[in-house]
């Protein structure tokens, strides 16, 4: 219990003292998980979105692939780019192994299947009367579609809260593909995971505090945003 | 119809959490109860050793003879001493001589014994672009730092990392360059970053030869008095805690600096090569 309290003042302290270390990682946790999320909507809300409007041969299975995709752990997404990103691999000449850039398309794989499902899943509970209107005032299929889109705003934005708490507070990716190299990929949770490794618990217990603290935040303005758009 | 089924989900999550931690306590309570300390001796262990093999072929032999079950925890040097100091390990199995000593002085300890020993080498590819070929392990660091090549450091306060520290002592401090590289991980996943970057890296024998066969670094600095490479193991000081098992902490150290088990960590080979050397063959002959 000591180690908690330790924790509990450590994080105040590193964030007091502003120590480099930790807000460096922070920050390029956030901005990680922010560019794979952001990607990941580019793509997961329109697939989504067409898979919940369209018909076509097995649409159910894409749609069940799709949702199973939301469970694969990440140590096997890790396990996967690692070997396409390696020295031997297909994408070996590009460098993304041990950059920020390959973590960040890592994590793109971890939120694709989350935005896509449940922007599905929002779209097809959608009032009925809705897609009736849109057809009535002549709306065509793109017109359509962001009409949807708009209308399930609440549910798309609870699937941006998910995926992006998922990459933020992942560690697998970061730690295979990220390599959790000093000053370039390292992020609060393979920090987290050092500082264990090396016996600073407290310190461990500091810098996960702060993850969950940082998690609650965004998830907070996130929250928000949905809600007044809802309102408004 | 989907926040219907959320709620539920939610319920579900806590009774599932609830009973986890329930689960917890009730295992955690029962092995500070001291029925199981009577024949469960904690180590924790460097990675190196349990990675190599050889804890799985010396703890057996170990168990069945004083009819007792070893929990090994394997992280790093620094690790393992803290959790030492915290008493939550009976005995601890360590390669860092001046870390080691501070925890004896500070009384964290009540035995230590040195009991095997092997090498590190500094690894780096075949082309060898630093040209450090044969040269002593402070001049090699010093030239793959001048040329700005691929160098992949633990950065992870274990015994390796320590060495690689003391060695930059030796040559006149520490330093850092564009390729240098801190990998915060063990050595298994800082020799594979070494090997996809084709950089150098200094590594334990044991660690080396299990991965030989997969990775295109080789041996490249000359062996030196440098790169020598002693184990212990401390008995944990059963006076600061009365959970530690101090009798059979003593035991497992006398059982390894027993001719028999000396003869075992010799005859113990990878590759057909020997990894570690005990230090009590001669005496105990």
């Amino acid at each position: 219990m000591q180690l908690l309290w330790d924790g509990v003042a450590g994080a105040f302290q590193l964030l007091i003292k502003r120590d480099p270390l930790v807000l460096a990682a922070a920050c390029r946790s956030i901005w990680i998980s922010g560019f794979a999320v952001s990607f990941a909507c580019l793509l997961g809300v329109p697939v989504g979105a067409l898979l919940s409007q369209t018909r076509f041969i097995g649409r159910t299975a894409v749609t069940v692939l799709f949702r199973a995709g939301m469970s694969v752990p990440t140590v096997l997404i890790g396990l996967l780019c690692y070997a396409l990103f390696s020295r031997r691999g297909p994408l070996g000449e590009f460098d993304l192994l041990y950059s920020t850039k390959g973590i960040i398309v890592g994590e793109f794989l971890l939120a694709l299947p989350i935005i896509i499902t449940w922007t599905h899943s929002s779209l097809t509970s959608l009032d009925s009367r809705v897609a009736e209107t849109a057809i009535t005032l002549g709306a065509g299929p793109v017109r359509r579609c962001w009409t949807y889109i708009c209308e399930a705003r609440l549910g798309i934005t609870l699937a941006v809260l998910t995926a992006f708490a998922r990459c933020f507070t992942e560690l697998g990716i970061a730690m295979m593909v990220g390599g959790n190299v000093k000053y370039r990929t390292r992020t609060l949770t393979t920090a987290t995971a050092l500082e264990t490794a090396r016996g600073e618990f407290d310190r461990g217990v500091a810098m996960s505090l702060i993850l969950l603290f940082m998690a609650a935040i965004v998830t907070v303005l996130i929250g928000g945003l949905g809600r007044n758009e809802r309102e408004r | 119809m989907f926040q219907q089924f959320s709620t539920v989900g939610r319920n579900n999550l806590f009774f599932v959490a609830a009973v986890g931690i329930l689960f917890l306590q009730i295992t955690g309570c029962s092995k500070s109860g001291g029925e199981s300390n009577a024949t469960a001796l904690r180590l924790a262990t460097t990675t190196s050793t349990r990675d190599s093999g050889l804890l799985n072929v010396l703890l057996p032999v170990f168990e069945s003879q004083n009819n007792c079950r070893v929990d090994v925890t394997a992280v790093g040097t620094g690790a393992a001493l803290k959790i030492g100091e915290a008493g939550d390990a009976d005995i601890l199995l360590v390669h860092a001589r001046k870390a080691e000593e501070a925890f004896i002085n500070a009384g964290h300890g009540t035995r230590h014994e040195e009991f095997m020993y092997n090498d590190f080498v500094i690894l780096g590819p075949v082309n060898d672009p630093a040209s450090i070929r044969d040269t002593a392990p402070v001049e090699a660091l010093k030239k793959i730092a001048e040329g700005n090549h691929w160098f992949v450091s633990r950065g992870d306060d274990s015994g390796t990392h320590k060495r690689e520290m003391s060695l930059w002592e030796a040559g006149g401090g520490r330093r850092t360059w564009k390729n240098y590289l801190e990998s915060g991980q063990g050595m298994g996943p800082s020799l594979v970053m070494a090997n996809e970057k084709l950089g150098y890296v200094l590594v334990d024998m044991g660690t080396y030869l299990k991965f030989k066969e997969k990775i295109d670094l080789i041996p490249l600095a000359a062996p030196s008095e440098s790169l020598r490479n002693p184990y212990a193991v401390i008995v944990v000081n059963s006076e600061k805690h009365s959970n530690v098992n101090n009798s059979l902490a003593n035991a497992l150290v006398n059982f390894l600096v027993s001719r028999e088990t000396q003869q075992l960590i010799a005859e113990y080979h990878i590759a057909g090569q020997q990894l570690y050397f005990p230090t009590r063959l001669v005496e105990t002959k």
